[in-house]
């Protein structure tokens, strides 16, 4: 089934907070996942509500988003949005992982370097 | 990532300590991060408050775990890098259960034994009861130990939120005993900088060479008798609140000195070519009218622009309304229970004099008078025998919402007053406006403009009088 992702942005990862997002990935996909279309969009301004009515124009049917208040996240919720928040690390990362089926809330996709000497 | 220790501490104790279990016994959550302000370590405070473990998020960029409003603008961490100091600002986090919770985050630069920057520390205050103490005092008569419920201290409650977070240089007016200093105290306590030090220092109260010394410092040797190196006060107010009561008072040689600090905000001790720079938030209170001592050439006007940033004006109590009935009692109920006496109000005589007497030295007068009476008082209400004496003959006034300054600067002259000695108020004003009347020759828009007034003010006034020709 085709769908619409949005994620939002900043720089060449997800931003950490949905409500102070300026920039957003709207990435259409096919029938098989595979991307159509990208679209980045920068916004006016950073608000929460904008946010919202952008992806209910646009027929977004999942949010890949960092941290969102619960206000905004029941509110996407209950007009049938999927919402992966607390997802932290590289966008590209994220839209191969929900591509894939393996995404999740809370996700950490981040390389992360293992220390030198406290390892044990 | 669950492989991982979290840092030892040793040499301080016998054996090494596990600095996690140090850290987890604090109230405040705490965060360290390395040099690319990657997370190393939360404390249990912070885990509890974000949701994330220390396990989980080990390695993570900070701002994708603390997810402040600030931290894309200007991130504390990268503040306190450039300042090499502690840096502390408010703002608000979302956590992992998507509650949105203000917070006020302090972070230090953590420097190893050569004194290399290593890695950042950054605390972070969960201020949701403070806010809700906030409310909870805009819904009563006080804020802090400013009490007042007339509209002008309402007024005041409302600003002061607002004031205490800006950085901005602050000068508060007001009559002698209104509560300059306590309101300082107030701004100082509800803004960002309430961990950092209050300093006050009277203007007024020092010699000139004396008072250079106390606020800029000084170095060994710079003076004779300046045996050691002294901190000023500006550096001792850095990350602080600097209160320089009677800036009136200040030699002009310092004005110059103050205003140079002011712009660039760099203290140089006395003898020293080292500056130090202070983040220092000013904060002067005057009983002065300074502007008028501009127009003297007493006081820099530079320096007014540059302390008139902000301005907040202390009304005196013959202004406020209803507040001398609630400051009564609130004195009362306080020094009968310093005092261990059951005093449970004042006759109606004295409750009487007391609501309309003009009370020249405001808020202090008044808790004066309340403090002597609960001391003499050995019965259960305060009568007028109980009353300091010169309240035996006072002048009066009606405690309406008038004017500013209504009284507050009145042209009366010292025959002027040698000739009111023995009246009452209302009497006094109605002999100032006839005297008013007839030096202006009867014009009444001028007479307003002498006595401060405006025109209706001044037309009501001669109506209830019955001067009205």
């Amino acid at each position: 089934m085709s769908q619409k992702i949005l994620i939002t942005l900043i720089e060449s990862e997800v931003a950490p907070r949905f409500d102070l997002a300026t920039e957003v990935l709207i990435s259409s996909l096919g029938e098989d996942g595979s991307i159509v279309e990208n679209k980045t969009m920068v916004l006016a301004h950073e608000s929460a509500e904008d946010l919202c009515q952008l992806i209910l124009t646009e027929e977004v049917k999942v949010v890949i988003c960092g941290g969102i208040e619960g206000e905004f996240f029941d509110y996407l919720t209950w007009k049938k949005v999927r919402v992966l928040d607390s997802v932290m690390g590289p966008w590209e990362r994220a839209l191969d992982r929900f591509r894939s089926g393996d995404l999740e809330a809370g996700a950490i996709l981040y390389d992360r370097i293992e220390r030198k000497s406290h390892v044990q | 990532m669950n492989s991982v220790s979290f840092g030892q501490i040793e040499g301080l104790f016998d054996s090494s300590v596990k600095l996690p279990s140090i850290m987890d016994e604090l109230s405040l959550g705490v965060v360290i991060m390395d040099l690319d302000r990657r997370i190393l370590l939360l404390n249990r405070t912070f885990e509890v408050l974000s949701g994330f473990t220390r396990e989980e998020v080990w390695g993570v960029p900070c701002r994708d775990v603390l997810r402040t409003n600030i931290c894309q603008q200007k991130c504390p961490v990268i503040q306190a890098e450039e300042s090499n100091a502690p840096v502390s600002i408010e703002g608000n986090i979302i956590n992992r259960e998507r509650q949105k919770i203000p917070v006020r985050l302090t972070a230090v630069p953590l420097s190893d034994v050569r004194g290399n920057v290593v890695g950042f520390l950054e605390t972070v205050e969960d201020i949701r009861p403070l806010q809700q103490l906030n409310d909870s005092i805009l819904q009563t008569d006080s804020f802090g130990q400013l009490i007042g419920r007339s509209s002008k201290m309402k007024d005041l409650f409302r600003l002061i939120p607002v004031v205490a977070q800006t950085d901005s240089s602050l000068l508060i007016t007001g009559e002698t005993g209104t509560g300059k200093d306590v309101l300082a105290e107030v701004i100082h306590k509800a803004s960002d900088r309430a961990k950092g030090s209050f300093i006050k220092i009277n203007c007024g109260a020092l010699p000139e060479t004396l008072l250079e010394s106390e606020l800029f410092g000084h170095k060994k040797g710079a003076f004779t008798g300046a045996v050691n190196d002294k901190m000023g006060r500006l550096r001792l107010a850095h990350n602080g609140t600097l209160y320089l009561t009677e800036i009136g008072d200040l030699p002009l040689t310092l004005q110059v000195k103050l205003l140079t600090f002011l712009d660039d905000k760099v203290v140089y001790p006395l003898g020293s070519t080292n500056g130090f720079q202070a983040e220092v938030r000013v904060i002067a209170a005057t009983h002065r009218n300074l502007e008028q001592m501009v127009k003297e050439g007493l006081f820099r006007q530079d320096l007014l622009f540059r302390l008139n940033v902000v301005r907040l004006h202390l009304s005196p109590l013959r202004e406020r309304g209803g507040d001398i009935d609630l400051l009564l009692n609130h004195f009362l109920k306080l020094f009968s229970a310093r005092f261990g006496k059951r005093i449970q109000g004042f006759s109606q005589q004295v409750r009487q004099l007391l609501l309309n007497y003009a009370y020249p030295g405001n808020v202090r007068e008044l808790r004066n008078i309340v403090e002597y009476a609960s001391n003499i008082c050995q019965t259960k209400l305060i009568g007028m025998e109980h009353l300091p004496a010169y309240l035996a003959d006072v002048t009066t006034v009606n405690n309406e919402d008038e004017g500013p300054e209504a009284h507050a600067f009145l042209p009366i002259s010292h025959e002027g007053l040698k000739k009111t000695s023995g009246m009452n108020w209302a009497a006094i004003e109605r002999q100032l406006i006839v005297d008013t009347l007839v030096k202006v020759n009867g014009r009444r828009s001028k007479a307003a403009e002498i006595l401060g007034w405006g025109r209706s003010t001044l037309w009501r006034k001669m109506k209830q009088y019955g001067l009205e020709s």
